[in-house]
This record gives C-alpha cells, sequence and structure tokens, in this order.
C-alpha cells in the first residue's frame, strides 16, 4: 500500500515535471511549475527559506521520500532500474553494500566549495535536478516537439489549429553532450546498481541523509518476525539493509517501501522505531567515479554545425517567380554576452544558474540557447538568429526555480536593458545593396533607431540608422529582422550588469 | 471555400476518427449511389460544343476559352531538382491533351512564365499534336536591362521558337507596357519593333499584339498615336475590373478597342483566383440565382458575353479546373441585363471589401530579400474573406481567429519569408501589373501581425 502511493506521487511528480520540460506553448509550466520551484538545489540557490524548511522537515518526518517522489533524476533511475527487473534473471540482484562515505562526503564538498567560488556552472553537472532538466530539454523534448509537429502536419491537413509546428534545432551541442553522457553514466549506475548516483555522488542525497538518520518514521526490521530470508536487501535499490544485523543505513534509504512490500513475513513496517539501527559506516574507493572530466573532455571536440547558402543579392530577376535563397545567420562575435532580462546580469546569473534548461525549452522565439564557455557552462544566453526577446513574453523569468532569472512583469520588462545596439556600416545593406532599407528602425519597440540622411542637407542621399543606446533594451528585434545576412548590420552587444532605461 | 472552418482539437480528433470511418465504408463500396443524389455533377465535359471566334482577316476559329500556361502544376518539393524544370510535365501533358480533345486551341505563355519552364513545358505537351490543332501564344519578355538590347531580344525570340518546338507563332505579344519612356527605350528605339515587323511581314509572326498593364494616356497613345498597325490587343478584364479598377478601367479598354475592330484577348478574368474565392455577401448573391454554380462560373460568362474578345485565357492548374471553365463555355449562354446588374453589384461589393489585389502572377519574384510576396498576401485575403479578421480584442472570436491566423501564417509562410524581413527597398513595386503599393501594404500586414502577437488576450 504505502509503495503503491509512493509510486502513483512519483509518477505525478515525474511526469509533470518532464512535461514542464516538454510543453513549448508554456501552458504546463503555468500549472505546475511550482514543482520545478520544491527542488532542492534550485530553492538553496534562489534563497528559498520556506521550500528549504519544508523539505528538511518532509525529510526529518518521513526519510527521503524527496529522493523517491520530488526528484525527477531519483524516479527516472528508478524507472530505469524497473526495466532491468523486468530481466527474470535480475529481479533479485541487489544487495547490501557499505557507504563509500569519503566519496560521499567528497563530492559535497567538493560541490559546496564550486557554488561558494561561484562555479556554479560546474558543480550543476552532478545537481541531480538540473542533470535531469538537461536530459529532458535536450533529449526528450526534440522527440516530443517532432511528434508535435507530424500531428501538425496532420491537423494541417485537416484545416484544424489544434496542433502547430514548431522548430527543432540543435541548441548546443555541448549541453547535448553532455546530456547524453549524465544519461550514459546514471543509467548505467541505475542500471546495475539502483541509486548508486544517489548515494554515493548526488550532493541533495548526501545532505538529506544527515537529516533522514533521524526520521520520525522509518522501515525497521521487527527481529522476532524476520525469518532471515534477507529477501528485503537484495531487493534494496539503495543497498542500505545489512539483513544479517538486521541494520538497515537510514542516511541512504530513499524510503521507497519495497522492503515492506516484499517482506513475506511481515516483519518490516514503515514506524517509529523503538530502537535505532545504526549502520556501521567503513569507506571504500571502489565505486565507479562519474566521469563528468573524461565526457567533458570529449563533448569539447564537437562541431557546431552551421549550413551556408548562397549570398542573397539585389539583382534584376530575368524570369518570374522562385525565391531567393536565405542564407542562414551567423552569431556575432559578441564582447560581452546577453542574458535575459530579469537575470540582472552576467554575474548574478552564473552564481545562481545550475543550468536545468528550463527556460531554454520555455523560450517561445528561439532566443535562450546553453552557453558553450567554461565558465559559464550551459548556462543560458541570448542570441538573436531565429528570433528576438519578444515583448509580450516573460516566460523564462517565470519559470526559473533558481531564482537565476528574477520574475518580472511585463512592463517592467520594457524598462531593463540587457544590451544596446551597435550598427556596422560595413554590413548594412544600404552601403552594399545600395538600396533603402530601415527595417531595424521600423521594428524597434522603444524607438530607440532613427532612419538619418547620411547628408543633412540633402534628403536623396542614402538613409542610416542612428541607435540612441541609451533607449535601446537590447531586445534584439533589429538584429533578427537585419536584412544583411550571415552578418546582421545591427547587433546587440550585452550589458554585464542590466540598467534601468 | 465557403464554410468558415473552425475546428477545435476535439473536432478534429472526431474528424479523425469520422475520417477512417468513411475509408472504411468506402472500401465496402456501398456508397456510389449515394453520392450521385448528393454531387453537383452537371454531366459529361462536351467535346464539340466550344464557342468560337475568329480574327476579323480570317474564319480560322480560336476557341472562346484560352489556355495561359502561367500557373502550371509543380512538382513535389521532394522530386524537384536543381537547375531542372519544377513542372510536372505530365500532368501538363494530359491536361493539355484533355483541352484540346474538347475544343481548346488557344495556348498561351511566356519566357518569363514558371522560372522559365513554361514555353518548354508547353513545348514538350504540343509536341504530340497537329500544327493545325492549335495556336500558340508568346511574348517578348525582356523586363531585365541588359535584354533590352536588338541581340538580346532577337535570341529570347528565337528561343521560343526552339522551346515551343514550331516554325511559326500564331500571337507574339510586346510583354506588359504601360509606359511610354520604358516602351520607346525596349522596343522602339533599339529597332526590335522593326525586326518583329519584318519577322510578321515574312510569315514567322502572324498576329502581332501587346499586352497591356500601365496608364490611360499610354493606353490612348498607343491606339492614336503611335504608327505601326498591331493586330490585337491583351488587356486585364472581369467583372470587378470593369468599372472598379486599381488603374484604367476594362470598359473603357474593351469599347476603346471593340470600337477600332481590334480583337480582344483576355487575361485575368479571375483576378489572379481572386474572384474565385469570393466573400460570404457575393456568394449568396450567386447562390440565389444557381446554387450549384461556382463564382468562376459567372467570372468566365461576364469576360465571354462581349463579342468584341477573341479568346478568354485562364491559367488552370487542376484538371476540376479545366473542366469546368470548358462546361462554362460549350457553348457560352450570354448574360440578361439582371445577370450583368447582379455582376456589376457584386464588383461594387467587391470593391469595398479591403482585400489586396494580388493576382499571384509572381512578377514581383524571387523578392531580393526572401520574401514570399504573394504568400503573404494570399493568407492575408483568405483571413479577410473567411471573416476570420482578428481585429477587435473584445469580440468573442478573438482568441480563436487570432490562433488561426498566426498557426495558418507560419503554415503558409515560412518565418523568414514573412513580412517583418520587407526591408521596404521598392524593388518589387515597379513589377507588379496591379499596382499594388507592395512594401507599404507588407508593412501593414506587419504591424497586424505585430499586434495580434502582443495581444494574447489570455
Amino acid at each position: 500500500m504505502l509503495r503503491k502511493i509512493r509510486i502513483i506521487l512519483a509518477a505525478i511528480f515525474f511526469i509533470a515535471i518532464t512535461l514542464c520540460f516538454l510543453d513549448f506553448t508554456g501552458t504546463v509550466s503555468h500549472y505546475l511549475g511550482w514543482m520545478e520551484k520544491l527542488q532542492f538545489v534550485p530553492a538553496v540557490l534562489a534563497l528559498n527559506v520556506g521550500v528549504v524548511l519544508f523539505l528538511l522537515v518532509l525529510t526529518l518526518l518521513f526519510g527521503r521520500v524527496y529522493c523517491s517522489v520530488i526528484c525527477p533524476m531519483g524516479v527516472m533511475q528508478d524507472i530505469i532500474s524497473w526495466l532491468h527487473n523486468r530481466k527474470k534473471k535480475a529481479r533479485v540482484r541487489f544487495g547490501y553494500t557499505k557507504e563509500k562515505r569519503v566519496l560521499r562526503y567528497g563530492f559535497l564538498a567538493v560541490f559546496v566549495v564550486l557554488i561558494v567560488m561561484g562555479f556554479t556552472s560546474i558543480a550543476a553537472l552532478i545537481a541531480p535536478y538540473s542533470a535531469f532538466g538537461r536530459i529532458a530539454a535536450n533529449l526528450f523534448a526534440p522527440v516530443y516537439a517532432w511528434v508535435n509537429n507530424y500531428l501538425a502536419s496532420i491537423a494541417e491537413h485537416y484545416d484544424s489549429y489544434a496542433f502547430y509546428s514548431v522548430d527543432v534545432w540543435l541548441k548546443s551541442g555541448i549541453s547535448l553532450a553532455v546530456a547524453v553522457a549524465t544519461l550514459l553514466v546514471v543509467g548505467f549506475l541505475a542500471w546495475r546498481g539502483g541509486r548508486t548516483y544517489c548515494n554515493t555522488v548526488c550532493p541533495v542525497g548526501t545532505v538529506l541523509g544527515f537529516v533522514s538518520r533521524f526520521a520520525f518514521l522509518r522501515p525497521v526490521i521487527n527481529t522476532e518476525k524476520c525469518v532471515g530470508c534477507t529477501l528485503c536487501a537484495r531487493k534494496c535499490k539503495a543497498s542500505c539493509i545489512d539483513a544479517k544485523n538486521h541494520s538497515i543505513d537510514y542516511s541512504r534509504c530513499v524510503a521507497c517501501m519495497d522492503c515492506i512490500g516484499n517482506c513475506s513475513s511481515g516483519a518490516i513496517t514503515y514506524a517509529r522505531p523503538s530502537k535505532v539501527a545504526h549502520a556501521k559506516a567503513e569507506t571504500k574507493g571502489d565505486e565507479p567515479k562519474a566521469d563528468a572530466d573524461t565526457s567533458r573532455r570529449s563533448f569539447l571536440t564537437l562541431a557546431s554545425l552551421f549550413a551556408v547558402g548562397a549570398a542573397v543579392k539585389a539583382q534584376e530577376s530575368k524570369v518570374d517567380g522562385g525565391l531567393a535563397v536565405i542564407e542562414d545567420k551567423k552569431i556575432p562575435a559578441r564582447k560581452c554576452k546577453i542574458t535575459p532580462p530579469g537575470s540582472k546580469g552576467i554575474k548574478h546569473i552564473t552564481q545562481h544558474c545550475t543550468a536545468c534548461q528550463l527556460c531554454v525549452a520555455a523560450c517561445p522565439n528561439g532566443v535562450l540557447r546553453p552557453s558553450s564557455d567554461l565558465s559559464t557552462l550551459m548556462q543560458p544566453e541570448m542570441s538573436y538568429e531565429r528570433g528576438y526577446c519578444r515583448p509580450e513574453c516573460n516566460r523564462c523569468s517565470q519559470v526559473c526555480p533558481n531564482g537565476a532569472i528574477r520574475p518580472i512583469r511585463l512592463d517592467e520588462k520594457t524598462s531593463i536593458q540587457i544590451g544596446h545596439a551597435v550598427w556596422i556600416p560595413e554590413n548594412c545593406i544600404v552601403n552594399t545593396d545600395g538600396v533603402r532599407c530601415g527595417n531595424c528602425a521600423r521594428h524597434c519597440p522603444n524607438g530607440a533607431i532613427k532612419m538619418m540622411p547620411k547628408d543633412e542637407n540633402d534628403p536623396e542621399s542614402p538613409w542610416f540608422p542612428v541607435v540612441d543606446a541609451e533607449r535601446c533594451i537590447g531586445c534584439g528585434a533589429c538584429e533578427y529582422v537585419c536584412p544583411a545576412r550571415p552578418f546582421s548590420a545591427i547587433y546587440v552587444e550585452g550589458n554585464s550588469k542590466h540598467r534601468e532605461v | 471555400m465557403g464554410e468558415k472552418k473552425k475546428v477545435s482539437r476535439r473536432d478534429f480528433l472526431q474528424l479523425m476518427g469520422a475520417g477512417a470511418a468513411v475509408t472504411t465504408a468506402a472500401l465496402a463500396g456501398c456508397s456510389t449511389e449515394k453520392a450521385k443524389e448528393l454531387s453537383t455533377d452537371r454531366g459529361e465535359v462536351p467535346t464539340d460544343k466550344m464557342t468560337y471566334r475568329h480574327m476579323p482577316d480570317s474564319d480560322r476559329p480560336i476557341s472562346l476559352l484560352g489556355y495561359g500556361m502561367m500557373r502550371l502544376p509543380v512538382l513535389d518539393d521532394d522530386q524537384q531538382e536543381e537547375g531542372k524544370s519544377h513542372i510536372d510535365q505530365d500532368e501538363v501533358n494530359s491536361l493539355v491533351d484533355y483541352a484540346i480533345a474538347h475544343g481548346v486551341n488557344y495556348f498561351d505563355t511566356s519566357p518569363r512564365y514558371c522560372k522559365g519552364f513554361s514555353e518548354q513545358a508547353l513545348g514538350i505537351a504540343l509536341s504530340k499534336h497537329k500544327r493545325s490543332e492549335f495556336v500558340v501564344a508568346t511574348k517578348l519578355s525582356n523586363f531585365a536591362t541588359e535584354d533590352q538590347t536588338l541581340e538580346a531580344s532577337i535570341a529570347m525570340y528565337r528561343n521560343s521558337f526552339k522551346q515551343l518546338r514550331v516554325d511559326y507563332i500564331d500571337y507574339y505579344l510586346l510583354h506588359a507596357i504601360g509606359e511610354k519612356e520604358n516602351y520607346l527605350q525596349r522596343y522602339v528605339n533599339n529597332g526590335v519593333l522593326n525586326f518583329l515587323l519584318n519577322e510578321r511581314a515574312a510569315g514567322r509572326i502572324k498576329y502581332l499584339g501587346w499586352s497591356f498593364h500601365g496608364t490611360k494616356e499610354f493606353f490612348d497613345y498607343m491606339l492614336n498615336e503611335q504608327p505601326v498597325k498591331f493586330d490585337f490587343v491583351q488587356i486585364q478584364m472581369n467583372y470587378k475590373d470593369w468599372h472598379y479598377s486599381q488603374e484604367v478601367n476594362a470598359d473603357y479598354l474593351y469599347h476603346e478597342l471593340a470600337k477600332r475592330n481590334i480583337p480582344v484577348v483576355i487575361m485575368e478574368p479571375l483576378l489572379g483566383g481572386g474572384l474565385a474565392k469570393v466573400n460570404h455577401k457575393v456568394l449568396a448573391m450567386f447562390q440565389r440565382i444557381a446554387p450549384n454554380l461556382s463564382p468562376a462560373y459567372w467570372a468566365f460568362r461576364f469576360c465571354g458575353h462581349f463579342p468584341g474578345v477573341l479568346t478568354v485565357l485562364s491559367g488552370m492548374t487542376y484538371m476540376e479546373h479545366l473542366q469546368e471553365n470548358i462546361r462554362t463555355y460549350s457553348p457560352l449562354e450570354p448574360l440578361s441585363d439582371d445577370e450583368l446588374a447582379m455582376l456589376e453589384k457584386s464588383a461594387k461589393l467587391i470593391n469595398e471589401f479591403p482585400l489586396i489585389g494580388c493576382t499571384h502572377c509572381e512578377y514581383c519574384m524571387p523578392c531580393p530579400y526572401g520574401l514570399d510576396i504573394p504568400s503573404i498576401f494570399a493568407h492575408y485575403n483568405k483571413c479577410l474573406n473567411e471573416g476570420t479578421f482578428a481585429d477587435d480584442v473584445t469580440n468573442e472570436d478573438y482568441r480563436t481567429n487570432r490562433r488561426a491566423f498566426l498557426i495558418g501564417y507560419d503554415r503558409k509562410v515560412p518565418r523568414l519569408r514573412q513580412a517583418d524581413h520587407c526591408v521596404g527597398c521598392g524593388i518589387c513595386k515597379p513589377k507588379c501589373p496591379q499596382r499594388i503599393n507592395i512594401p507599404e501594404e507588407m508593412q501593414a500586414i506587419d504591424r497586424y501581425v505585430e499586434k495580434l502577437k502582443q495581444n494574447p488576450n489570455d
């Protein structure tokens, strides 16, 4: 019964959280975004004292149910382990192992030190929620979008607007590689040994383990009823039941209730222990290391993909019809990267973001993508080849569970300067093609760009854009609609610290 | 066309289910009789009842329905090859065969049409028919400045013979003239017109004419002042342009020509399909008279009604269009005064509707900045016509209409080819035979889209 409740709750959380990463319409996040905000590391980084206290009290009452129900990474490992269980031979494959205390505390210490030093993005490689987020955003979301696009093509056939097609594109090779590597490592560990990651690597597991030792309710073995079959230990995915000594390591127990369901003699109950069983922890260092270092090296070698089309030039056509080839835009070399409105600036987002990719998945305009810089690895940054930061959208700020992108209202957004536009005369079609343009000025939502004649006494001379950097908010409308390709003739240079205009 | 299509997600799923059910029923083979009852079938398409006209100097019958080769069927994207014709030649062959078998004998093309592949496609399709079974019209379409020399013009002219696989051309036109300076520079001062007159004298051109898109002054100049005697003139005429044209009303053009006994070839009888998709008020007027006849039927009857008209060109992409038009002219039934009055009223209603007068001729294309101009206009017009325009946020349909417009826009036009990428360079502007101020309209549509995007009204 308890086991069933745990499974149902876990399924609800897992599906809901995954959907937040998959749904590109923003509806799911709107209703279920609170589940992301319940995640431990994001809550700590957001200084969300209420949530952190709630999770600690929850653990103190019921043990590490957080790991079994709320954490999507934990549930994903259970799913992988369960798939392995479906092979008959593998049904009873676990056994008691001793706690790898050095590794556990080592990982936690490194994690904390990195965060305190401001290398949040590196630390986040082992943070459970953001690691899961990267897997969902990089691996599951494209599949979801492809299925959606297939439905959209059917819908189009029936003149229905129930589904619409979305772009699927490689946002960052590094981020994809990290997601694959994480899935492989964690998947391998889960397939082989159940909750190895949670009880050896995961910093949240270690922290909650401190508390769960003293949990009010825990699975307890009644030595009088126990027949010593050791089935509970062989079925324990956390490998924390020492059946011979009738003791359970509660710092590793994730309160999954499997042992209770499996005990044939009803010797295990979820209750207030009258006698606390202490697991004798010895240190051994033979656990496989999460080889993030090697995988990081391998993804650095991944090449980025950019198809180069033929150049477009204004020329006289000789036949009717047809479409000009549109060359893909390239990302300009920005001196300072652009971070989304609400993130206050590079320093704030670098310290608070665990690179879970929720904002990247939520961005409907193709603007946010994971960074490739080592110092801000996989944290979001902006670029405007596929769209710009539109005035009616503040989704990234709404979904961020870390407080790395603080919630902002739409009216606030119009006065936050995240960067400013810079004009490059050599690229401007007014100069290269000798035609009239002014598309940047037409689309500037703040009226920061005005077209002016080159010669102030001759209105027939070419008109070029004049940017008022003080009024510009850096939304990138000008950069996106600029007809110059592959490099726009007007682009946004980021502000390291956002300002008010 | 017709019914406004609003399909919710649930309806859509039901629709899919129903679709499956219908397929099953059809496979069971029990539905043929029912189908006959419901159909608006007008019987077999007649093969021998076509109305014919002729040139003043000849008895050679010319079918009132002429085949325009500007909107030919194209291959699916995945079958097209770079540098090769994108036209579905098999389909063109069967359309042409069918047309000839049902009495159509006038075929009109140009070196520019269909990215330049139209003449070739027509040449192939006609090659298995006897030369006496058809007449062919093509044009000197030298729009690009470097083509406007005598040599380049002759090269274009000779290439038409090669592409069409003929040794004489029945009808040869100066393509889309409309302004005196340009006309003189393009055809007169460089000796091209003289060359063509000699060709006519030598019999390689049977009739020499011109197609017109331009000002009244220039039209008058062509008829009254310039010295050359042309054999025919091609004008844009339909019941809307009769009194409500963007430039010169068609009734003026037609009557001036008829007065001088110059045969008239008609283009844009449907305004590029615009008169096939009319708004609900006009549709109701048509259906009150004859519920089963389409708007296109009325448009063609109007053009054929005038005796000075030699042939009415229609760019028929689909077999159904061809069949319907053949029916309309097999034989032509002249309009009654009431019917004429009804069409006049329709024209007024259509004119009041703020549609953009794009006929999808693609003369403006390719836009050097990648825009798909005709498709943008088509989507905008479609939403206007179907009454799904989302202009009022307080309207209860606003959200549905907004969604339909924006999703439909992305489906019809890729993002990078949408109106927001119009730079306003104006290169397209002089190319538009309908005198649409394309950059201005693009920016207006862009402002409308922007308004929709910024007002989700959730």
